[in-house]
């Protein structure tokens, strides 16, 4: 099957000075999931904008299979906005309702299986803000799930998250990959990283791209990260720690 | 009844009550956004910062809303640039810059030669206002208004959740200019019923209420333009009953709802014994 995702010699930034992030290519195949690796400023929120077609300066080929979903950190949502969980799931079809029409009634139907699916059918009516971390990370997800679309990029989907949702989230993320999406989650746990199917470590420019095996080496890490990547002990990969206190 | 319909009798308190209801249907809505994009400083800027085209509109013999286009497109320029300079820093540049046209509008104002009255223009004046002046203030509400409702996915959009709107179907630099030229609009729009300073409260106050009673959207939203209308009403019955200023009393109208939407939420707060929010 085709990619989802193709790349090729990415360069780009917000106009006035450096590019945020260059020389960076690869491919995403149907039905996986990779993991973005990099220090903060390394370019993975400018990668994802420059896939959303939002970056204000871009060059090389972006070529993603329809409309991305993006799945922002819970944290950014605004916690005091009045809407229940079942309303930001609505969101997810928006963009194809127009503005005199009330949401289609399939619509409000696949956003109340999406919220079940998630395992959040009971707090439907919930303010989403009095939600937990995690919680709010599985109905931006359901809000995803609304919109159809085919490649989902996620940003920081556990950070934040208690161990019975980081564990709820993960599944979800192995099932929707199972259904074919490609999966894009920048992360900053390297552990994590190792269990998806491929990764791509960023830190302004593309340090690697390949299987978390390959990949996830030492140098590699220490390329990716510079100064934050402290190394215990020695092993091939084993006892790596981020001190994200080293700026 | 007798209370309540005496003063109906009068054309221009007929008038009056239908300008401040639709005025009042616009603002709160429009309150509830101003508040949910965080621009509750911009809207008391635009309309204190107005007031040099209202007294140069009433020097000129011209029509106050055109008085007020002026001046609102004046004060969006000027707070736009003094924000921008970094010795300032944003708010600091909008504090400076509203502070100067408003000196400026009351230098205008006190000079020996303006004859009008400028108490009208600071404080508005919904029975003396004229005709042509209320009907565009009517229609520039009303559009406003239309406005709001067209773009309301947008503007949720936008206002919830930045980072993913654009993957949702909405700009958000664009949400928010609409919603300045809307809140432009309606300042104009109120500028010769509620004068330069009281017509934030007509703004804020049913939202802030609105806010404070439901935790869902489409319901602040229809309860804000609901107390923003009774506000209206309700603040000039009691100026006719009492003999006071309307404007005055519209605005006081509306903080008093303000402050039972604030007792309502917080004793509901406490019987369900959750956090008031």
């Amino acid at each position: 099957m085709s990619a989802l995702v193709r790349v090729a010699g990415l360069a780009g930034g917000y106009g006035g000075g450096e590019d945020a992030v260059h020389g960076v290519g690869f491919e995403v195949a149907p039905g996986r999931i990779v993991a973005v690796l990099g220090p903060n400023g390394g370019g993975k929120t400018t990668l994802f904008r420059a896939l959303l077609g939002e970056l204000p300066v871009r060059r090389g080929t972006v070529e993603v299979a329809g409309r991305p979903a993006y799945v922002p950190q819970t944290e950014r949502a605004r916690l005091d906005f009045p809407v229940a969980a079942l309303d930001v799931v609505l969101m997810g079809a928006y963009a194809r309702t127009p503005w005199y029409r009330r949401i289609a009634a399939a619509d409000r139907a696949r956003a109340a299986a999406a919220l079940e699916r998630v395992g959040l059918a009971d707090r439907a009516r919930s303010h989403f803000g009095s939600l937990s971390g995690g919680q709010r990370q599985r109905v931006l997800i359901a809000r995803a799930l609304l919109q159809d679309a085919r490649v989902l990029l996620l940003d920081e989907p556990l950070s934040g998250v208690d161990a019975v949702s980081a564990v709820a989230v993960d599944a979800l993320l192995r099932d929707l990959r199972e259904e074919g999406r490609a999966l894009l989650v920048a992360t900053h746990d390297v552990a994590l990283a190792r269990g998806y199917d491929d990764v791509l470590c960023l830190n302004r420019e593309q340090v690697a791209f390949g299987a978390p095996g390959a990949v996830l080496s030492v140098d590699v890490l220490r390329r990716t990260y510079g100064a934050e990547l402290v190394v215990l002990g020695a092993g091939a990969g084993a006892g790596i720690r981020l001190d994200h206190h080293a700026h | 009844m007798e209370w309540l319909l005496d003063p109906l009798r009068s054309e221009l308190v007929r008038r009056a009550l239908a300008e401040l209801v639709v005025l009042g249907c616009a603002c709160g809505p429009l309150g509830v956004w101003v508040l949910l994009y965080r621009q509750a400083f911009a809207a008391e800027s635009l309309s204190h910062g107005m007031l040099p085209g209202l007294v140069v509109a009433a020097l000129a013999g011209a029509p106050l809303v055109l008085g007020a286009a002026g001046g609102v497109a004046a004060a969006a320029v000027a707070v736009a640039l003094a924000g921008r300079d970094p010795r300032l820093g944003p708010d600091v540049g909008v504090a400076v810059g509203v502070g100067a046209l408003f000196g400026a509008g009351s230098l205008l104002a006190l000079a020996p030669e303006t004859p009008p009255r400028l108490e009208a223009l600071l404080f508005g004046d919904p029975l003396g206002a004229s005709p042509r002046d209320l009907l565009a203030g009517a229609a520039l509400a009303a559009a406003a208004l239309a406005v709001l409702v067209a773009l309301h996915r947008r503007l949720a959009l936008a206002a919830f959740d930045r980072a993913a709107a654009g993957s949702l179907g909405a700009r958000p630099r664009r949400a928010e200019l609409a919603l300045l030229g809307v809140l432009g609009a309606t300042t104009v729009a109120a500028a010769p019923i509620l004068g330069s300073l009281l017509l934030v409260a007509l703004v804020l106050a049913p939202a802030a209420a609105a806010l404070a009673l439901t935790r869902r959207l489409e319901r602040a939203l229809a309860l804000a333009a609901a107390l923003g209308a009774l506000a209206g009403a309700t603040g000039l019955l009691a100026s006719y009953h009492l003999a006071v200023a309307t404007g005055a009393s519209v605005a006081l109208a509306a903080v008093a709802l303000l402050a039972l939407a604030l007792v309502a939420a917080s004793t509901a707060g406490r019987v369900r014994g959750a956090p008031n929010r």
